[in-house]
């Protein structure tokens, strides 16, 4: 495989977890919460997709699981920052720590297990196209399905009644309230969801990626999908990109070092991050504010409305 | 050792040495007694700190193990651990909670447990306190020592495993982080691979993380697709890139412990540690009032050479042949009486001397000299 085709199946491959993650975030965003605790939703989507799939023998069962348990933790910072208002920063972040212990805890007894795990297939015809098949068709199945979910979703959030009202309460939330639709009820329901698909990211990390479990796994993939989220603007497609940008930037680190080539280990370790202060820059100067309204007073001190 | 404070730090072991802390001022300390001839005689009670859990698949499972084996051993004595204790001065509370319940012999198995443990050692002269993989610099306290195995030896002898089950020549090494100990690890490996075909190289990927899944496929799937075909690794959590290998059909050797029956098609063989002898004799000697002036009673290193390596030969998988076992057992009795893995002529990557023609270092040359790679490996470690 030359190293760009090994490149861009790496992006992919890496980049899937974070998709699924930045996906969820874009959605809890657009009804105007920002949701830091995307790490622990996938922490816990990471353990409960293993342990569930090492319990059932079937990673689908587990990365249900995984779902389930994203969408668990994140209706914790849905019900402090809407119903207590709470800081969203400051939520989000006390429930990264509660899932980090929780998983420390109840993960140990599945370090030593084994899994069942999603296995690499390749989709006929496509899988044979130069490049683009061994890329894109050569993976996993939770990395096909993520191939609808972008699109679904950008129907979801532009073409769909309810995915209006999931802009509306982030963007006029009076607008809502004065067709008579509970905002907070979309909002809630909105961070659930971004949890849920946060919990399939931590899910895919566990079970069709590494095919482990270890406390605090999940390394920080999570921060880099809220990233993502928030400089793609909060749009399925530009997500994609904005994942696989990271996936690669991941990925390139060993195929380099295997290549011989003397790169400081440390620095190639700092790109993935170094990107985003760069890829923020760039968003920065061009002036543009695709924040939704109600996401403003979050960065502005303000607690969330 | 010092990556465990990185790979394990968590909430949970926050609130663990947080638990312990109360707990550790609830109850009064005793107070040094009047100095004793000597520290340990006769104890009832051994407490054991580790810095990660206790089923970690890896060194604290190791460590874990080798306490429980004490029971055995010693069925009289009573044995106290404690997990996920941080090398910080919680870890001195918890040796010191352990010493009010009448402990009179600590084990601090982790490598930054080495302060905590002298505080304890130099407050209580009739305690025993022994640290596992650091180094006392310095006077050695009556009552306190270190002890570890040279692991590099049964790598070495992996690595011959792996040189004979290589068919593209190309070998895998997946390591954390370029500290001493990893780079002779390294270094060994290529050494063991290239004595019984020259033409091995071994291609290196680092993680900087001692435990991130992800980022070990990554490491794993880079390799094998440059056409690596036996992978191992000094990784603290190591079923990710053995569950890979295997999934790839690319030979597995392990590191920690016996992972055999997560490759069950690819394992070769591996290194783990052993804890259980050593940990006995020490006791043994503690019991028995002669720890102080004991080789014990100092920074004691034990391979093959000087007595039972606790860092020993994983089991050997299906694929490994009559000769080749027959070739490594030759090896062992070579290194454990005249030889060593590092036998001159050893050449530096560069191409420089390591150690010339005839030398056979000894293990704290050895510890000296590795801090760059032998020919024959593929990397780079980051300039200083």
């Amino acid at each position: 495989m030359s190293f760009s085709t090994e490149l861009m199946t790496g992006a992919v491959l890496g980049g899937t977890p974070i998709l699924y993650a930045a996906l969820g975030e874009s959605i809890s965003e657009r009804a105007g919460v920002i949701n830091l605790g995307t790490e622990g939703s996938m922490l816990v989507g990471a353990l409960a997709g293993y342990a569930i799939t090492a319990e059932s023998g079937n990673p689908w069962v587990g990365l249900a699981g995984a779902a389930l348990g994203g969408a668990l933790l994140s209706s914790v910072h849905g019900f402090f920052v809407l119903w207590r208002k709470t800081n969203q920063l400051a939520t989000g972040l006390v429930v990264l720590f509660l899932a980090l212990g929780l998983t420390s805890l109840f993960g140990v007894n599945y370090v030593q297990s084994t899994i069942n795990s999603f296995q690499t297939i390749d989709v006929p015809l496509l899988s044979k196209i130069p490049v683009i098949g061994e890329v894109l068709f050569q993976q996993t199945a939770p990395v096909y399905v993520s191939y609808a979910l972008v699109p679904l979703l950008w129907l979801f959030l532009f073409r769909s009644r309810p995915g209006l009202y999931v802009r509306a309460a982030g963007e006029r939330a009076q607008v809502l309230t004065s067709y008579g639709r509970p905002v907070r009820l979309v909002q809630m329901l909105a961070v659930i969801g971004g949890g849920a698909l946060a919990g399939i990211g931590g899910g895919v990390l566990s079970t069709a990626y590494t095919n482990a479990w270890f406390e605090n796994m999940v390394q920080g993939r999570g921060f880099v999908a809220v990233a993502v989220a928030v400089f793609a603007a909060r749009s399925p497609f530009k997500v994609m990109a904005g994942a696989y940008l990271f996936g690669g930037a991941f990925a390139l680190s060993p195929l380099l070092q295997v290549r011989g080539v003397g790169i400081n280990q440390f620095a190639l370790d700092a790109l993935p991050y170094v990107l985003v202060i760069v890829v923020l820059t760039v968003i920065g100067r061009r002036g543009t504010s695709p924040a939704p309204e109600g996401l403003q007073a979050v960065f502005e001190g303000g607690a969330s409305e | 050792m010092r990556q465990r404070r990185h790979a394990r730090v968590g909430v949970v072991a926050t609130l663990t040495a947080a638990v312990m802390a109360v707990l550790a001022t609830a109850i009064p300390v005793t107070s040094a007694g009047a100095a004793t001839e000597t520290c340990g005689k006769g104890a009832d009670t051994v407490g054991f700190i580790f810095v990660g859990p206790k089923n970690d698949y890896g060194y604290n499972q190791a460590a874990y193990d080798g306490a429980m084996a004490l029971k055995k051993k010693f069925p009289k004595l009573k044995v106290l651990t404690a997990e996920n204790v941080p090398e910080n001065d919680d870890a001195t509370r918890v040796m010191e909670s352990m010493v009010s319940k009448g402990a009179k012999i600590i084990f601090a198995t982790s490598y930054g447990h080495l302060d905590p443990a002298l505080k304890v050692a130099a407050k209580h002269p009739d305690v025993c306190v022994v640290q596992q993989g650091n180094f006392i610099k310095g006077n050695v306290p009556d009552n306190a020592g270190t002890y570890f195995g040279t692991v590099y030896e049964p790598v070495y002898l992996a690595g011959i495993a792996a040189g004979k089950a290589t068919k593209s020549n190309k070998l895998g090494y997946v390591y954390a982080l370029p500290i001493p100990q990893t780079i002779a690890n390294i270094n060994a490996f290529a050494l063991g691979a290239q004595s019984v075909n020259p033409d091995a190289k071994v291609y290196t990927v680092a993680t900087s993380a001692w435990c991130d899944p992800s980022k070990q496929a990554d490491a794993a799937n880079s390799l094998i697709s440059q056409g690596v075909d036996v992978i191992t690794q000094h990784q603290d959590c190591t079923s990710t890139i053995t569950k890979i290998a295997n999934d790839k059909g690319v030979g597995v050797v392990g590191y920690h412990a016996d992972a055999s029956a997560l490759a069950p098609k690819t394992w070769i063989t591996g290194s783990q540690w052993e804890w259980a002898p050593l940990y006995g004799d020490i006791v043994k000697t503690i019991l028995a009032g002669k720890f102080t002036g004991s080789e014990y009673n100092d920074n004691y290193r034990v391979g093959y050479k000087t007595g039972s390596n606790p860092f020993v030969q994983s089991p050997y998988g299906k694929s490994v042949t009559a000769d080749t076992k027959a070739l490594i057992a030759d090896k062992l009795k070579e290194i454990s009486t005249t030889g060593s893995p590092f036998a001159g002529p050893v050449k530096t990557q560069s191409g420089g001397t390591m150690f010339p023609a005839g030398d056979i270092p000894d293990y704290a040359a050895i510890e000296a000299a590795n801090t760059q790679f032998v020919q024959g490996v593929v990397g780079d470690l980051p300039k200083s």
